[in-house]
């Protein structure tokens, strides 16, 4: 019995002089910590005004409960808005997923075949360049090359074509929304896998090559399934971010004419929240949207550990 | 020199199917080339382009009929310069701010010795999955009256989950644990490991850091649009949308001239407005790319 006791104990308190004795990392841990707890644990605190009646004056917790405890909810479920907004963040995540994600992989696999180095760096160097420009800029490039007549245009009509009013049509408004984020990203996506290909040992280009494959078939049979577990990984990661489509880029491209596509969960919130100040309907729709984010996330981790074994927790 | 030559072996032997595939191949790489240049180019000749020749529809490859009133007006246009200053204040604060922040604890969290490494780990991994969300934000800098400061842009951004864990990562990899060691047994305690000779073997670190955080700064749009009120705060990225998106430009001529020029400016604003705020960080770029590259993949080694 005393052993039983005692164990513990002195486990405890070794682990509490071995805490002890690094206290100068604690130190240089407090700034980080700060702000962990004021600028990203205490706004999730403040999520319980979803399930209040906010008002500014009475602070978070002096705020009485709503009742129903779900009623900003079932409000946002009973306007009309919410499933346009819902349909709207759903399509235009799972297209950018679907075509945005294949592309970065592909260029790696491309830009790898380039033989010299030269060329290649030059590449790649290009490649991401957009990556450093904001979205107000790319927007910008946006409007001022799909304008009435901007350069596009001037090639549509030079090809026998109308002038298309791109920006405010709500047909063109995901084309252009998914095109330029790829147009953004591709490169610094793109960097992730080619780091993973140049891991590759050569060993296994020679004795393809001894077997007689074609540059085709190595980049089938050897780059790809030795970059899979790099790919799965970032799939799970895009994956785990879908709901968080881009808000301010969509922000910035919506117009007038263009909201029936271009009305996503956030900029809904943004507007709901912050231009009508109802905070708690706003808060309400919010924790919607990254409850829904969070559980596609759980849920395809998951899977990727069972069926491949890659998993970020 | 080895390297070179299995590569001209490897051409040699190059069958049809083989040349078909780099032709192909080469042809892809200049498409993306010129996707990705093009605009960019396009932009800057037409911010110096007649705007007639420009709205022709001329195919632009060169600058031909220079057309410079476009920059004389924007150049002489207040508020532009006034966010320029906002951005460079933010910009600065804000990465001196991350960087405190983020190498201290990035190294803390390296330390395998340090009791609690995990839990913390995960607390600041989870915030890249799950976050309060925009109204919880903006009642916390209300609540913190840091509301249209300066803190308001810099402060709730001075962290980002993804910095940290390639910081650490870094630190992890970079560092190696027979020179703790070493001088622990001399009598190093952790600080003075970590100032004197941690830090002087990151300078990689702390230049991808830089960049990250302060590309990140510099492009900051949405936060501003809720944490500020007051015009003369607002930074180059919510001028440049007024200006741009929300058809100011108009207003930056003088009232005076005449209709026919105004009209004639007023598109070309819009080009000189994009390359005065977009191209100085293009300019620094092939400078600084390179960490980029290095930031991603450090972070590659433990996602």
């Amino acid at each position: 019995m005393k052993k039983k006791t005692s164990s513990p104990k002195t486990a405890e308190s070794g682990k509490l002089k071995k805490a002890l004795s690094c206290w100068q990392l604690y130190i240089l841990l407090i700034p980080a910590l700060i702000w962990l707890i004021v600028f990203a644990y205490y706004p999730m605190y403040g999520l319980i005004i979803a399930f209040k009646d906010f008002k500014g004056r009475m602070g978070i917790m002096g705020s009485p409960w709503a009742d129903p405890i779900f009623k900003y909810f079932k409000m946002f479920f009973s306007t009309s808005i919410a499933m346009t907004a819902i349909k709207n963040t759903i399509i235009i995540s799972l297209e950018s997923l679907i075509i945005g994600f294949p592309i970065p992989v592909i260029f790696a696999l491309l830009l790898n075949q380039v033989q010299r180095s030269g060329p290649r760096r030059i590449i790649q160097t290009i490649s991401y360049a957009p990556y450093f420009m904001s979205n107000v800029v790319v927007v910008s490039l946006i409007s001022v090359l799909f304008s009435a007549n901007g350069l596009v245009n001037h090639a549509v009509m030079g090809a026998g074509g109308k002038a298309i009013m791109f920006t405010s049509l709500p047909e063109y408004f995901r084309k252009l929304f998914i095109g330029s984020n790829i147009w953004q990203t591709m490169g610094f996506n793109a960097i992730i896998f080619i780091a993973a290909l140049t891991a590759i040992s050569p060993e296994y280009y020679e004795a393809a090559t001894m077997d007689g494959a074609s540059r085709f078939q190595k980049i089938l049979y050897i780059d790809l399934p030795l970059i899979m577990p790099t790919i799965i990984l970032m799939l799970i990661l895009q994956v785990g971010n879908i709901m968080n489509v881009g808000y301010e880029k969509a922000y910035l491209m919506q117009n007038g004419t263009n909201t029936t596509v271009s009305e996503i969960i956030s900029t809904y919130v943004y507007k709901v929240g912050l231009q009508t100040a109802q905070y708690s309907f706003a808060t309400a729709v919010g924790l919607f949207n990254s409850v829904v984010n969070f559980i596609i996330l759980v849920i395809t981790n998951a899977v990727a550990k069972k069926t491949s074994d890659i998993s970020i927790f | 020199m080895a390297n070179n030559n299995t590569v001209k072996k490897k051409k040699v032997k190059m069958s049809t199917g083989d040349k078909v595939f780099t032709v192909i191949n080469t042809i892809i790489m200049i498409l993306v080339c010129i996707a990705i240049v093009y605009p960019l180019y396009y932009v800057l000749l037409a911010s110096v382009t007649d705007p007639v020749v420009v709205s022709s529809g001329k195919f632009l490859l060169y600058p031909e009929a220079w057309y410079t009133n476009g920059y004389t007006t924007t150049l002489k246009y207040q508020p532009l310069w006034t966010g320029y200053a906002n951005t460079i204040k933010y910009t600065v604060v804000g990465t001196l701010i991350s960087l405190v922040c983020t190498i201290p604890a990035g190294y803390a969290l390296s330390r395998y010795d340090m009791v609690g490494r995990k839990p913390i780990m995960f607390l600041f991994t989870f915030t890249m999955f799950f976050s309060g969300g925009m109204i919880p934000m903006y009642l916390t800098v209300q609540q913190l009256h840091i509301y249209n400061t300066t803190w308001a842009m810099v402060l709730p951004v001075a962290v980002s989950a993804y910095n940290l864990i390639v910081c650490r990562s870094f630190f992890e990899s970079g560092i190696p644990v027979e020179l703790l060691e070493a001088a622990k047994i001399d009598g190093c305690s952790d600080f003075g490991f970590f100032f004197k000779i941690a830090i002087p073997l990151s300078k990689t670190i702390i230049a991808v850091m830089c960049l990250f955080y302060a590309t990140a700064m510099w492009n900051q749009f949405f936060n501003a649009l809720m944490f500020l009120q007051d015009d003369g705060k607002m930074p180059l990225q919510v001028v440049l949308r007024n200006l741009v998106l929300m058809n100011q430009s108009n207003q930056m001529g003088s009232s005076a001239s005449e209709m026919v020029t105004k009209q004639k400016l007023a598109e070309q604003l819009k080009y000189c407005v994009v390359v005065v705020s977009a191209f100085p960080l293009l300019c620094v770029y092939p400078f600084l790319q390179k960490y980029f590259a290095k930031g991603v993949t450090i972070g590659a080694v433990k996602g």
